[in-house]
């Protein structure tokens, strides 16, 4: 049975069939169906009521069309938002303040910045936990606490705190995003400097190796695998952490700030057309870090 | 070869007990041992005779409880400073983000040798143990028996005069073990090193070893220590002759008597 399997999966017939892509598509038709369904559910009520105000004469037919291309709706179709995402994505100059791209990447430096200050302070974090006993008593608690604190409570806290000290733009965002993604780095990381067996470390005794050879030659290289299952969870919350940094400073750019702007004036499109920006740069930055994860294991003789 | 009087490893008195939770383990009591330069020597027995332990303790990878130990005329832990033994665990322990060659050189890298010296030691120590052709190949690529040879010749590229040896082969098929027993022996005849080797194998410790030292489990301690002069140059077939078995016979006799066959 297992060779016929084999033998089959060959053309485009049979790579739909066994590969990812049919499921994904059946996913989104799924999806697609739903929201189409949903757009009219949602938005029929304000579309009848105002049909009775003004005395017109409505079919199904008529009130499925309306309903899918409504200015402000409470829910827009799934083809509003594309029209508004090639209006606002390729047809504006990048420069411009209407650019969607522009916005997107304010939020992307933040991230950026935000990422690489709470990658280091994850990974500085978890090699004095992991070094230092008196550090892992004391600050492990103190990490978790850190957490629990809601994102949204304290962001404005540090906007105001920092404002004051003459820091504004970029680095609070980028400040709030640390907050969020050093976390699962730190997590991560303690437990990867802490992954090799006692045979390993046996053997670095045998050699009467120092600690700092014991830490480059083998707790570093061991804990790379569980670093980028860190990173990839952190790089996603460090935009996050942006897009949240930019909603309690009345920002005016970014995508957190078309998101404000877009709520103020029931402009539902605008923040539909903004969630998905940010969720395809989501995915992109986290794609990012699996390819380099895939160069660099690959290197370490990780199995191709 | 000269061999000096002094013996490479002397144990007098030695005890070991763990402190454990519910009851102290006497894991080793009353060890006396001497170990010269150039012997092989093995420890047998069934697990939990602390065969293990001794020689863990020789690496100064545990700490006795009370007794006295030297390893080339020094504590075990100043032995260890100056790396003075090669230690090849019951696995490979390879690292698996290293090559070959770098797996290999992991020693001498902590030891700061030159680079040309670490690839020379690198060269011919993996010649010694028949891998030439895999340096660029990573762990995972290679069979057990392969593995366990780098591990082999990573102990040996430390070029120490003592080499201890765990269980190396325990892991392994019989057809791999016996051929790794036979390259084992030449290394031994043709390096002139000190050997002290772990096993629960008699044919394996009667064909490897110059002295065979029987122990039996709880307390851990010796029950006898067989001379065992087989020629040198020794081959598999010898384990059908007569003094052969009649060697065997007396291992299997001592553990009889330290009671590792009952139940």
């Amino acid at each position: 049975m297992t060779d016929e399997v084999i033998s089959i999966k060959e053309g485009i017939w049979s790579k739909l069939y066994y590969g990812k892509t049919l499921p994904i598509l059946t996913m989104v038709l799924g999806i697609l169906v739903l929201w189409y369904g949903g757009a009219v559910y949602l938005n029929a009520d304000f579309l009848i009521s105002n049909y009775e105000r003004k005395n017109v004469e409505w079919s199904a037919e008529k009130l499925v069309n309306d309903a899918w291309a409504m200015e402000r709706p409470i829910l827009p179709a799934p083809h509003q938002i594309a029209v508004e995402l090639n209006k606002t994505v390729f047809q504006k100059k990048i420069t411009s303040k209407r650019s969607l791209v522009f916005h997107a990447w304010i939020t992307t430096s933040a991230t950026l910045l935000g990422f690489a200050f709470g990658s280091l302070l994850g990974i500085l974090l978890a090699v004095g936990i992991v070094h230092v006993q008196t550090l892992d008593r004391s600050l492990m608690p103190w990490v978790i606490a850190s957490q629990t604190i809601p994102i949204l409570a304290i962001a404005p806290m540090i906007i105001v705190v920092l404002g004051n000290i003459g820091l504004t733009g970029t680095i609070p965002k980028s400040i709030i995003s640390m907050y969020l993604c050093f976390f699962p780095i730190t997590i991560g990381m303690v437990k990867g400097l802490r992954s090799p067996d006692v045979l390993q470390m046996d053997l670095m005794r045998t050699y009467s190796a120092s600690a700092s050879q014991i830490f480059w030659k083998l707790r570093v290289p061991a804990s790379v695998p569980y670093l980028f299952a860190s990173l990839k969870v952190a790089v996603a919350i460090s935009l996050v952490g942006a897009i949240v940094g930019e909603l309690p400073t009345g920002a005016v750019a970014g995508i957190g700030a078309r998101l404000l702007s877009g709520s103020y004036y029931g402009q539902t499109i605008q923040i539909w057309s903004a969630l998905v920006v940010a969720s395809v740069l989501g995915m992109l930055l986290v794609y990012i870090v699996s390819v380099t994860e895939k160069i660099v294991l690959g290197r370490m003789g990780g199995r191709a | 070869m000269t061999t000096s009087n002094k013996p490479v490893i002397d144990i007098e008195k030695l005890n070991l007990i763990f402190e454990t939770p519910d009851a102290p383990v006497h894991a080793l009591n009353d060890i006396n041992l001497q170990i010269n330069s150039g012997d092989f020597v093995s420890f047998i027995g069934p697990s939990g005779c602390g065969k293990t332990t001794l020689m863990r303790v020789i690496a100064d990878l545990e700490t006795p409880t009370d007794g006295h130990i030297t390893v080339n005329g020094m504590s075990p832990k100043e032995a260890r400073e100056q790396r003075a033994y090669g230690y090849v665990f019951q696995a490979p322990a390879l690292y698996p983000w290293r090559n070959v060659q770098k797996n290999v050189m992991l020693p001498l890298q902590i030891m700061g040798l030159s680079k040309d010296e670490q690839m020379e030691r690198v060269k011919k120590n993996l010649a010694l143990v028949n891998l030439e052709g895999f340096e660029k190949k990573f762990p995972w690529q290679l069979s057990g028996g392969m593995q366990q040879r780098v591990s082999i010749a990573r102990a040996l590229s430390v070029e120490p005069d003592l080499l201890l040896m765990d269980e190396p082969f325990g892991a392994l098929d019989e057809i791999t073990r016996d051929h790794l027993n036979e390259q084992l022996l030449r290394l031994w005849d043709q390096t002139k090193k000190t050997v002290v080797f772990v096993t629960h194998s008699i044919p394996e410790s009667v064909f490897l070893s110059s002295k065979i030292v029987v122990m039996s489990p709880r307390p851990g301690k010796i029950i006898d220590i067989i001379d065992c002069n087989l020629p040198r140059d020794r081959t598999l077939d010898i384990r059908e002759s007569p003094e052969f078995l009649k060697i065997a016979h007396r291992v299997r006799e001592g553990l009889r008597a330290g009671h590792s066959y009952d139940d």
